[in-house]
């Protein structure tokens, strides 16, 4: 049997070119107006939460200051980046790859249980959950899935103002359209400190086998 | 700073790529394409006289910033500026079969319509101002419009960096409810800030629709022609979406 199947695999990658197309375009776009609000409006630093720093050429995308193409790229990524996640959930539950390997269970969100896999995780030790992944993984995984990834579609449609005559509710939700902004903001620091922490425990995990399983499919023993 | 500088470079290799991309016919042709999808899904789930969100009159902000041109200098716009807009004219041309000349006084006399709306600048900030003044559709009915018109073009008096503002609708956005010709800001007057004495109400997209300082609306077949072809003047300067609800 394979590590992963071939869906997940199409998606991590489409996913990942995707996320990191937005991310750098989006760092060209909070640089044209760097103060964040929440709420409905704001225009200037007196009803600021955040003045987020400018962010270097060499970190956006188009890797100068133009908001124009910023944009382009932004929204052409958005078609494949929300597409990409929707096709992944209709996968995950059809294949029984989110009930079976990233489902918790009662017993793992015992306080014992968890602060074993913090100390098995400080060991280097990856491998000691009951199914494919150990609970700190189901958790991350369930979160960037199930709250980060969506939220960031979610805001992004409560931020376009042609969207909000018939999606009002959601920007409604989401506390207005500028706490919308800063909750895409946030949602996408979050899943940068995900990306972090996932580049750097892959490393930590033997590199080589876990590229070629998440490339070729991988086998279930090999891992 | 190894790391750093391997960060920067992956950056820049990956930036490099995109721009290559872009660069080519089918890069370029992909990236135009995609605010066409956007501008069909919206028009797909919204339906084309939903309204934008209105507020209280509470909630307007203290303040309405300005943006782009906020103080004119060219042309006979100081001497409005001196003579309070009364012998400002608005006219109503190209593709109609009865093109007027308006004044202030008589667009203040037709029926009007009073909105709280959310100004959403490009660049990310919002702020709520409550607009006055008659929709569009008055005008464009009483011009009596050709079939062959497609669009709505907003001449401007103001001209920045050495090109004459303009900014352009289809007749959807031209026919909506909200889509009005604004002469007031929270009851007063507007502002020359803010685009004195008339400026477009384009409530479902991105402030630099919302052409200021309005000297003419005309119905054209096409945007091919009219100024440098893209739609408007950020359209044509910097590369700006033309469907600019996204």
């Amino acid at each position: 049997m394979k590590r992963h199947v071939l869906s997940t695999r199409i998606w991590h990658w489409l996913n990942l070119l995707c996320v990191v197309v937005l991310f750098m375009s989006g760092l060209t776009i909070s640089n044209a107006h760097r103060l964040l609000y929440w709420g409905d409006w704001g225009f200037d630093r007196s009803q600021a939460w955040l003045e987020v720093p400018r962010f270097p050429d060499w970190m956006t995308i188009p890797g100068y200051y133009s908001l124009a193409v910023a944009r382009d790229w932004h929204i052409l990524m958005a078609w494949p980046f929300a597409l990409g996640l929707l096709f992944m959930w209709i996968a995950m539950l059809l294949n029984r790859h989110f009930k079976r390997d990233l489902i918790t269970t009662r017993r793992e969100w015992r306080p014992k249980a968890i602060w074993r896999d913090i100390v098995e995780h400080a060991k280097l030790n990856f491998d000691h959950g009951e199914g494919k992944y150990n609970f700190l993984q189901k958790l991350a995984y369930g979160l960037v899935l199930g709250i980060f990834l969506p939220m960031m579609v979610f805001s992004g449609i409560a931020i376009s103002p042609g969207m909000e005559p018939t999606f009002g509710w959601l920007v409604d939700l989401l506390g207005g359209r500028q706490s919308a902004r800063s909750l895409h903001f946030i949602f996408a620091f979050a899943i940068l400190g995900f990306f972090i922490v996932h580049v750097a425990l892959v490393l930590l995990s033997g590199p080589i086998g876990q590229m070629r399983a998440m490339i070729t499919g991988g086998s279930t023993h090999e891992a | 700073m190894k790391r750093r500088g391997f960060l920067a470079a992956a950056g820049a290799a990956f930036v490099a790529g995109c721009n290559k991309v872009a660069d080519t016919d089918a890069g370029a042709r992909l990236l135009s394409a995609a605010e066409k999808w956007h501008m069909g899904a919206h028009r797909l789930l919204t339906n084309r006289e939903a309204l934008a969100p209105e507020y209280p009159r509470s909630a307007v902000s203290p303040f309405f910033r300005g943006n782009g041109s906020v103080d004119p200098q060219n042309g006979d716009y100081p001497r409005h500026v001196e003579e309070g807009f009364a012998n400002w004219q608005l006219t109503v041309g190209g593709l109609v079969r009865n093109p007027l000349a308006l004044t202030l006084d008589n667009i203040r006399r037709l029926p009007q319509r009073s909105q709280v709306t959310r100004h959403d600048c490009v660049e990310g900030w919002s702020a709520i101002g409550e607009w006055t003044g008659p929709q569009l559709s008055l005008l464009l009915d009483e011009a009596q419009l050709s079939p062959e018109a497609q669009f709505i073009v907003f001449r401007c008096a103001d001209n920045l960096n050495g090109q004459d503002y303009y900014e352009s609708v289809d007749l959807i956005d031209a026919y909506h409810p909200q889509t009005i010709i604004a002469h007031s800001l929270n009851g007063e007057p507007l502002p020359v800030r803010n685009g004195a004495p008339l400026r477009m109400r384009i409530e479902r997209q991105l402030g630099y629709k919302h052409a200021k300082y309005l000297t003419g609306i005309e119905a054209v077949a096409s945007l091919d022609d009219v100024g440098g072809g893209q739609g408007g003047y950020w359209e044509d300067r910097a590369g700006y979406q033309w469907y600019a609800g996204i």
